[in-house]
């Protein structure tokens, strides 16, 4: 190509500032509990005390009484009003469905279930007249465990579950698992727990919404992760309002995680009680709401079967999971222990057989879906913990165990035995540079010597895959997914030349408005400063289906990618038009369309869009304007990659950890905004960390949640971690035109097991194999001092 | 009800709150300065502090009435005529925050800690924040924007500013 314009340094690749931080650091953030609408109302929830009880009767008149309060409502007035449950988005073949009414009619399943919803002046009056509300329970026994649900005689959840069963699910050739494990030389079993947990995104949900008579229209501000999920969900399935007569917002969101992806009880409430009354009506969750009523994450319980060969290499392997999934089907939840974890279970190794049997539980507890990872986690720990079990009892290095069984970089694509084929990898250059960054023979040299000196450093590897990027919407059709998961994007020229574009992804917390303002600025030569980013409004962006599973990028980024070229091809268009040239001697490079081998023959971008607009002198054939949308269904999933190793020090008379180093290298393909990336991996390993050492929500034996507030359920703050050494490797994606892969997730998905692996290296000195999570000092301390005592 | 008289960012107000009013809610809902956030029931999270009379508080953790004659400065009230504070800018250049909402109780305690100690080390920083919870971050780029403000109020101010 002759072109001497000089190139613009790329701004794909590159750390631009973030543009929405602006209005953060100023406080001018617009949060749903920040808005607010003349007369509006607030909400004010009663809940059950009760883990499993049947309503005998609702009393409002003392809470009608309170100066204040407008009117107290009940799941038989929503259901009279012909309000729908809550439907799951995921079915597996023989699926009992609970039917989870957003105020219970009839019976409570879970300590927090919503009864019935007080609408007051104030929020004070509000909870207040909550509490005033007398609701009478006949308690029934109640059950917390997903392995004692499933037992004979257990409390029965839901009539319509027997046994407590919500489906049985199973991956693999069962037969070809058994005959090698029964061939192997060495079977490696273990027993996991992957805790409960609580995603504890800083912004509590709430929900705002109001009802316009005149034109029939309501309109919902919502911390949701997914605007036009809600909006078809609530409008179709719910509350039966036609989607061109409801607009969801989901404006500034801070933080979700998961946990804001579903479609909760009390955003419908409030929706419903604002046209039923006439009136806005607000609602935002005490934390304490939060803790009981956001759906929580993992609550696995499993048995792992590992074979090897003589050589060390794995032959086969087996699993068998029971999941806890709460009270009620959410919206992911059938699809997290099943297809977003046991297709995971090959990692990165050559596994030529596996077997997985999933047994999905109700228990009288919230309900369980995704939490940041969302199943893969699970299978990564699996894994990854079971990989280190069998070092040790094969007496090879765990780097070297990993080593022996990787798939090699010549194998792609390869096809794994649990249905996901790999498009792409080459996973030995990211554990050599973990290994390179932490000076592992040296790491295990000054870890001999310092057992000989009563110090108890112990390393940990964790070599993770994830498959994210969701997803192929015929694959995930046919697997159960009740919605097509492919991504919008509109690149909106207008005549100046500036640019608006609209997603259907939505940013809370992960930089879109600068991330896809570089893709967009990068194509067309122009400044991030040009490029205004919408997302979060079913009003303003056309469609979309959000942001989880790390899809942003390598979907919604795909989608805008793919508009920006129609965009400029239509330009090339036009400026040939105006050049008098024919279009394929048209070139375009950094903001300008010039005629091949004659630079001065140029039109500007702006140029462009002003002449397809004013459309005084285009193409005959062609219509005005200068815009381009993009349904962008992605034909795989994307599948990054890495290694992470953290190096820990366990206070032996105390039980206490400190993660003293903590190396990642992960491989996310082509990287957008390597600051941003960062920023999403650090956090990413925090929370993953946090599963290892310090966060459980743990229930009594009659539902009630134990770890209800911050004070008694440890998030990880600044002091319990270190700086993390990051670096990494680039294998484009071949699935998306960006060859980018999804990075929100891994630094939650390799940690765990990272962690988790170095404390249990540190205690090998005492014969201590393997403890369940969350490695507390208690937990430490207790398994020191039996092992000392010969226990 | 009870008067109280406060002055928040520079500005007197008097205001009538019932005895129960919190500080965050007189700050919110009252006086619309919706940059100081609640994040959580129990003082944990941090994402309601504010100075009052200079020092680092959880506005959820003090009643309106105890607020009565003090000296409020908000997220609002830090930058001065269009410049941003150092730990502002210091937050945007090292990419300490993601969605946002924990971040004006983490630049108001971070100006609490530089105030009275302004060279803090890498420890010293971690444990100031210890009632500030980030679940978006962790806290890698928040505690490297706490010592690029450190720097550029101790005058290496060129580090600021340069993207």
């Amino acid at each position: 190509m002759a072109t001497t314009v000089a190139p613009r340094a790329p701004l794909i690749g590159s750390s631009p500032k973030r543009k929405e931080d602006a209005r953060f650091i100023t406080g001018k953030g617009r949060y749903t509990d920040d808005i607010n609408l003349p007369g509006q109302l607030y909400a004010g929830f009663v809940r059950s005390p009760h883990a499993n009880a049947t309503i005998t009767s609702i009393d409002s008149s003392a809470a009608l009484a309170i100066p204040g309060v407008h009117a107290v409502l009940t799941g038989e007035d929503m259901k009279a009003a012909g309000v729908n449950p809550i439907p799951p988005g995921w079915l597996h073949p023989g699926i009992k469905i609970s039917e989870f009414r957003p105020l219970a009619v009839g019976r409570v399943s879970h300590v927090g279930n919503a009864v019935a919803v007080v609408l007051a002046d104030a929020p004070n009056i509000a909870r207040d007249a909550a509490d005033a509300v007398v609701v009478e329970y006949e308690d029934h026994p109640a059950v917390a465990e997903a392995i004692d649900a499933i037992k004979p005689g257990a409390p029965q959840v839901h009539e319509g579950a027997p046994g407590n069963v919500v489906f049985n699910w199973a991956l693999g050739d069962a037969d070809v698992t058994d005959a090698a494990i029964k061939g192997a030389t060495t079977v490696v079993t273990q027993h996991l727990t992957n805790q409960r947990l609580i995603a504890n995104a800083i912004e509590p949900r709430a929900s705002l919404a109001s009802y316009d008579a005149a034109a029939d229209e309501l309109t919902l501000y919502v911390t949701s992760q997914n605007p036009h999920v809600h909006r078809l969900i609530m409008g179709a399935f719910i509350l039966g309002l036609p989607e061109h007569k409801f607009r969801v917002i989901a404006p500034d969101v801070g933080g979700g995680f998961g946990s804001k992806i579903f479609i909760y009880p009390e955003e419908c409430v409030v929706a419903w009680a604002a046209k039923t009354l006439g009136k806005p009506v607000k609602w935002t969750a005490t934390r304490s709401e939060s803790f009981l009523t956001d759906a929580h994450g993992r609550d696995h319980d499993t048995n792992v079967e590992m074979a090897f060969d003589d050589a060390g290499k794995i032959v086969a392997l087996r699993v068998k999971t029971v999941a806890n999934l709460g009270a009620y089907l959410t919206l992911f939840a059938p699809a997290v222990p099943t297809y977003l974890y046991g297709t995971l279970l090959s990692g990165q190794y050559n596994i030529p057989a596996i077997h997985v049997e999933v047994t999905a539980a109700y228990t009288n507890t919230t309900p369980v879906d995704a939490y940041r990872g969302a199943g893969r986690p699970e299978a990564t720990y699996l894994l990854e913990r079971t990989m280190d079990v069998a070092a040790r009892q094969l007496g090879i290095d765990p780097a070297e165990l990993r080593r022996r069984n990787l798939i090699s970089k010549d194998a792609f694509p390869f096809q794994t035995a649990v249905a996901l084929q790999y498009d792409s990898g080459n996973y030995e250059p990211a554990l050599d540079r973990a290994l390179e960054m932490v000076n592992y023979p040296q790491l295990r040299a000054e870890q001999a010597v310092g057992r000989t000196k009563g110090k108890y450093m112990g390393i940990g590897l964790s070599s993770y895959i994830e498959a994210c990027g969701l997803a192929p919407s015929h694959i995930v059709g046919s697997l159960g997914a009740q919605a097509g998961l492919y991504e919008s994007g509109v690149v909106r020229v207008h005549p100046t030349g500036k640019v608006t574009v609209l997603t259907g992804s939505h940013s809370h917390g992960q930089g879109h408005e600068t991330t896809f303002a570089q893709i967009v600025a990068h194509e067309l030569g122009c400044s991030i400063d040009d490029v205004e980013v919408v997302h979060g409004d079913t009003g303003r962006v056309p469609f979309g289906m959000g942001t989880y599973g790390s899809r942003s990028g390598a979907v919604g980024g795909a989608a805008l990618f793919n508009s920006v070229q129609k965009v400029k091809e239509k330009g090339r268009q036009i400026a040939a038009h105006l050049l008098e040239a024919a279009p394929e001697d048209v070139d375009f490079a950094d903001g300008t369309y010039f005629v091949k081998g004659s630079l001065s023959k140029s039109k500007g971008f702006g140029e462009v869009a002003l002449a397809a607009y004013l459309a005084h002198n285009i193409p005959a054939d062609m219509e005005p304007g200068l815009e381009a949308t993009t349904f962008f269904n992605p034909s795989n999933f994307v599948f990054p990659f890495g290694t992470h190793i953290a190096v820990v020090e366990v206070d032996i008379e105390t039980g206490q950890v400190r993660v003293v180093r903590y190396v990642a290298v992960d491989d996310f393909g082509n990287v957008i905004n390597p600051m941003i990336v960062d920023g999403q991996l650090h956090g990413g390993i925090a929370q993953g960390a946090a599963q290892a050492l310090w966060e459980g929500a743990q229930y009594d034996s009659n539902g009630q949640l134990l770890t209800g507030s911050m004070m008694n359920y440890a998030l990880p703050r600044a002091e319990f971690l270190p700086m993390f050494e990051t670096d990494r490797t680039v294998t484009p994606s071949p699935v998306n035109p960006l060859g980018v892969k999804g990075a929100g997730e891994a630094g939650t998905i390799a940690s765990t097991a990272a962690v988790a692996n170095a404390v249990m290296d540190a205690l090998s000195p005492f014969g201590i194999t393997h403890l369940d999570m969350p490695l507390t000092p208690a937990r430490i301390w207790s398994a020191v001092n039996d092992a000392k005592a010969g226990n | 009800m009870a008067e109280i008289n406060v002055t928040v960012n520079g500005r007197a107000y008097t205001r009538d709150v019932e005895p129960r009013t919190l500080l965050v809610h007189l700050l919110r809902d009252t006086l619309g300065l919706t940059g100081t956030h609640v994040g959580c029931d129990t003082s944990q999270c941090g994402a309601c502090t504010v100075l009052m009379n200079g020092r680092g508080v959880k506005s959820c953790t003090v009643l309106a009435m105890q607020a009565d004659g003090a000296e409020l400065t908000t997220i609002e009230g830090i930058a001065s005529s269009g410049t941003m504070h150092p730990l502002q800018e210091a937050f945007r250049q090292e990419h300490g925050l993601q969605c946002g909402f924990c971040t004006p109780g983490m630049i108001m305690s971070s100006i609490d800690l530089l105030s009275h100690n302004p060279n803090p080390s890498e420890h010293d920083i971690r444990h100031a924040l210890e009632g500030n919870i980030c679940r978006c971050t962790g806290y890698h780029n928040i505690v490297k924007a706490v010592q690029h403000a450190a720097h550029a109020m101790a005058g290496g101010a060129s580090a600021v500013g340069a993207d």
